[in-house]
């Protein structure tokens, strides 16, 4: 197989795999246990990293904009610029990269290893189907967990960006509030929620098909761990583009 | 003819009688269900790509046999045992199980017909995040049954194996054979009727493939199941081809080497090469085959 023929293949296969995914979610029987386990493991495992991420990122984007405002004297609106760049994109792209990073390739690879040492066919031979075991809790946990962390980076991001005003460039912390709360509107946050519950289909389908076809032992998981990381990072970032674009029709958005 | 049970062996693993050894009778024999092979393939071709693994493959394994499928690395003996268990899919002909044909059935349809067969993987297979007791009470856990119900059946699966002690034990502390014994008994929870063995003593030294030998000719003679048992070492088909267990006196399981002109065992033996049996019989009639094919396989040179 070619390289489009392949991926055209994935693809159909993947859409396969994420639809009967969703009937389990509805059909018996459910592993409720399973997905807490895997929102704990999502969710509260990826807190750290997610919140070091928006702090920073809120921290640089004063940073970087906060000279050039100055320069027009604008700086009054930094929190506006800071908020409205992290809900609207950083913080939806950057907390499921990190995730795409973090729990993509633990999921890629936790599947991979069962694959490779026959668990999954143990599972099927025992009665069990893997897609509604395995696949339905973590992309669930993940269509719950990944706007939550989206949400936390976005007020951390704001907390940091605030921070990086008012102790580097004596902007008052009110100040930098009143223009985050001026900045950002309903359908901001609207859409930042709503890309990372696309991303989270993105990242748990692509690392969870990985995983289930690997091939070719040890090496095989490596390679479907890296292959879930880099697919889905690269999707992600693709689907955010025409999200983005979409939005702007959907939620009335400001297009120009 | 008298037996000859001059190599007679106790077994290590005190296994439990079960109804069926207890009250076998003529009845059973005259069983006009008995007639209906448990694995039958008719024609069965499968290819991966252009690489042909099957090629109208025709086979049966009545009830209570074991059939011992003999071959050479990818020569489609794994591929088999998928194929009865659903996990893959024939490009052609039929796959019965107990005259059920299966072939065209969904995963969903499948999963009434693998409660009846329980299969034993090469290197086990178990379920790395849980415990012993978890892994042979799976399938009894996704049943939902409570809990007072599954232990004691756990035990009793444990026993057979004679693994009782590793109860709590993970998989990551079991030795290779260990492995392959809570296998055997995650395999045989809910008493399966059909039993399948995919290279179950690969790796594994002597006395322990002897024992894994042994539990699989204890549920042929005294469980009655049905078995496909896939290998490719020779002592294995000695063991299961040559020995049979009974039940002693003392209640105590023994295996007694069958007679010069009387045949006990219900093991029959299929060679493949390439895809296509090349040999179909008994033990006796291998060992005199010609097929240079076969004398290479069975002198090892």
């Amino acid at each position: 197989m070619n390289f489009v023929t392949r991926s055209i293949f994935e693809l159909q296969e993947t859409t396969v795999m994420t639809a009967r995914a969703v009937t389990g979610v509805f059909k018996g029987p459910r592993y409720f246990a399973e997905t807490i386990a895997q929102m704990d493991a999502i969710g509260v495992g990826s807190l750290t990293i997610i919140m070091l991420t928006g702090f920073f990122t809120g921290g640089v984007l004063t940073i970087q904009t906060f000279p050039t405002l100055a320069f027009w004297g604008q700086q009054g609106q930094t929190g506006r610029l800071v908020a409205v760049s992290l809900v609207r994109e950083l913080g939806p792209v950057l907390t499921a990269l990190m995730v795409a990073g973090r729990v993509g390739s633990a999921i890629a690879a936790e599947l991979g290893s069962m694959t490779v040492s026959q668990q999954i066919d143990a599972m099927r031979a025992l009665g069990t189907d893997p897609i509604r075991k395995l696949v339905a809790p973590r992309m669930l946990a993940l269509l719950i967990t990944l706007p939550l962390l989206t949400v936390v980076a976005d007020v951390v991001g704001i907390g940091g960006g605030g921070f990086a005003a008012t102790s580097l460039y004596g902007l008052s912390f009110n100040e930098f509030l009143t223009s985050v709360r001026d900045g950002i509107t309903t359908d901001d946050i609207l859409g930042g929620v709503l890309k990372p519950t696309c991303f989270a289909v993105i990242i748990g389908a692509v690392a969870c098909y990985k995983g289930l076809n690997t091939e070719g032992g040890t090496v095989g998981v490596g390679r479907s761990t890296t292959r879930a990381v880099v697919t889905a990072s690269i999707v992600v970032i693709v689907a955010d583009f025409f999200l983005a674009r979409a939005l702007q029709y959907i939620l009335g958005m400001p297009a120009q | 003819m008298a037996l000859s049970a001059t190599d007679q062996h106790v077994s290590a693993a005190p296994g439990q009688v079960s109804r069926n050894a207890a009250g076998s009778t003529f009845a059973e024999v005259d069983d006009s269900h008995r007639i209906v092979p448990s694995i039958e393939f008719r024609d069965v071709v499968l290819a991966f790509d252009d690489r042909v693994i099957l090629n109208k493959l025709s086979f049966k394994v009545l009830k209570g046999e074991t059939k011992i499928i003999l071959g050479g690395s990818g020569g489609g003996k794994s591929t088999i045992i998928k194929l009865v268990l659903g996990l893959l899919k024939p490009d052609d002909g039929r796959v019965l199980v107990d005259g059920e044909d299966i072939t065209d059935y969904s995963e969903a349809q499948m999963v009434a017909v693998r409660k009846k067969i329980g299969m034993v993987f090469q290197e086990g297979a178990l379920f790395d995040s849980l415990s012993v007791y978890d892994n042979v009470a799976y399938r009894l856990h996704e049943q939902k049954l409570p809990e007072d119900q599954v232990e004691p059946e756990v035990r009793r699966m444990l026993r057979f194996v004679n693994l009782e002690d590793a109860i709590d034990k993970m998989p990551a502390e079991l030795s290779g054979g260990m492995r392959r014994r809570v296998g055997i008994a995650r395999a045989l929870i809910g008493d399966p009727k059909i039993v399948l063995f995919d290279e179950p003593t690969a790796g594994l030294d002597p006395p322990t493939a002897r024992t894994i030998c042994e539990l699989a000719m204890k549920l042929r003679d005294l469980e009655d199941v049905s078995s496909i048992f896939v290998t490719h070492e020779m002592n294995n088909l000695d063991y299961l081809c040559s020995e049979y267990a009974v039940v002693n006196e003392e209640g105590q399981v023994v295996f007694e080497r069958e007679g010069e002109r009387l045949c006990l065992t219900n093991s029959k033996v299929m060679m493949m090469k390439e895809g296509k049996i090349i040999f179909s019989g008994t033990d006796e009639t291998l060992r005199k085959a010609e097929d240079p094919y076969i004398q290479k396989f069975l002198r090892g040179h």
